[in-house]
């Protein structure tokens, strides 16, 4: 049943990058240079969206809480991050949306692809030496999330905070001025 | 068909629905692990002694694919596993979607060759895009890993939780992308005057 789902989620999800335009280099690119911040718009609504579901459905039962999977905080996290927005910036591209992009025919996506798997398995050797470097337990504070969410993780505040987290989310999505591309 | 609706309206509510549909039925949606299981699979056909099962599991002779229990590990042991399969069906998805497209809407979205206009805008052949994807390709997984996950686990999953690791993540990865990409991505000599033919929140 979980094989199924797996196939069923995971095929919904790249009719949706790709409805969305999130396989598209160009809408990615576009909004890293400001030059239309269309994508933005859509990724801030779709959080905020999805935060207001997972505040509200939990108290109405509809909602497992043992769904919840929050990732560990340390350095790594944002060191990591930086370096894979050098990688966003260079292709337009990140490790779901180039799954999309190939099977909506775009050949440079399988570049992209090939290169995630280098990166990853550069990754997979040089994983002992960061770790005995350090960098993965300063900041190290654990899966700690801003709002209760109604699972074993530890918050900072209550569940309130969800909702203003959501609401805030769609607010910056309709307050994004909209461009024309140029 | 007429748009009551903005299109980021449109798209981002498409999104939000893949999003919830998988925390409803599952689990939150991540990409970047199954790099790792995909690259471990392929290495355990040349090396038999790197996954091997143990008493209560598997662990593998490679340090990262060992980690949390052996969990990778096991995946790389039964490639039928649910992370596996999600990320597969992506492409079939994204395909599937295309070819539900109005006939207008579907040429449109035509753009399938190697160069997006902002590449082309920026003066960078098929080559020179090539090594950019490939590279880019290589920081992007190897950022994630190292970070833990990528768009979809920390930026999309992640903050929905309101996770700390997702802001975190979002604000490393923005601080990096938003000058290299304005910096690679200024038009240099001719440019062309087509306009954004992208699909934009649906069918047009």
């Amino acid at each position: 049943m979980t094989l199924f789902f797996a196939i069923l989620l995971g095929t919904f999800f790249g009719f949706a990058l790709h409805r969305a335009g999130a396989s598209h280099p160009d809408n990615i690119l576009r909004m890293l240079t400001f030059r239309d911040p269309y994508l933005a718009k859509a990724i801030f609504f779709a959080i905020g969206l999805t935060t207001l579901f997972a505040w509200a459905a939990v108290p109405l039962g509809v909602l497992d809480p043992g769904h919840f999977s929050v990732k560990a905080t340390h350095l790594g996290v944002l060191v990591g991050g930086l370096v894979f927005g050098l990688g966003f910036a260079l292709a337009g591209y990140c490790p779901g949306t180039a799954l999309a992009a190939l099977g909506r025919g775009r050949r440079d996506a399988v570049g992209f692809i090939v290169g995630g798997l280098v990166g990853a398995f550069a990754y997979m050797l040089a994983h002992e030496s960061i770790v005995a470097s350090g960098l993965l337990e300063h900041w190290d504070i654990g899966k700690i999330t801003l709002a209760e969410t109604g699972s074993s993780y530890e918050a900072l505040a209550g569940a309130w905070l969800m909702s203003i987290a959501g609401l805030a989310l769609i607010v910056v999505a309709v307050l994004l001025p909209r461009r024309e591309p140029l | 068909m007429t748009n009551t609706f903005p299109d980021w309206v449109r798209g981002g509510a498409w999104l939000a629905a893949a999003f919830i549909a998988a925390l409803l039925l599952v689990k939150p949606i991540g990409v970047s692990t199954q790099y790792v299981i995909a690259d471990g699979i392929a290495w355990s056909q040349f090396d038999d002694g790197l996954v091997t099962a143990t008493e209560d599991g598997y662990t593998s002779s490679n340090p990262y694919l060992a980690k949390s229990g052996g969990k990778y590990a096991k995946a790389i042991a039964n490639p039928l596993s649910y992370g596996l399969l999600f990320v597969l069906a992506i492409p079939f998805g994204a395909f599937l979607s295309r070819r539900l497209l109005p006939t207008t809407a579907r040429n449109a979205d035509e753009e399938s060759g190697c160069l997006p206009q902002s590449a082309m805008d920026a003066g960078f052949d098929t080559s020179r895009r090539a090594l950019m994807v490939f590279g880019g390709g290589f920081l992007t997984l190897f950022g994630a890993r190292l970070a833990g996950g990528c768009t979809s686990g920390h930026m999309m999953s992640g903050i929905s939780q309101t996770s700390i690791s997702g802001y975190l993540f979002a604000a490393g990865v923005f601080a990096t992308a938003v000058p290299l990409s304005m910096w690679l991505y200024r038009r240099r000599g001719v440019t062309h005057a087509t306009p954004g033919s992208a699909l934009k929140g649906g069918a047009a």
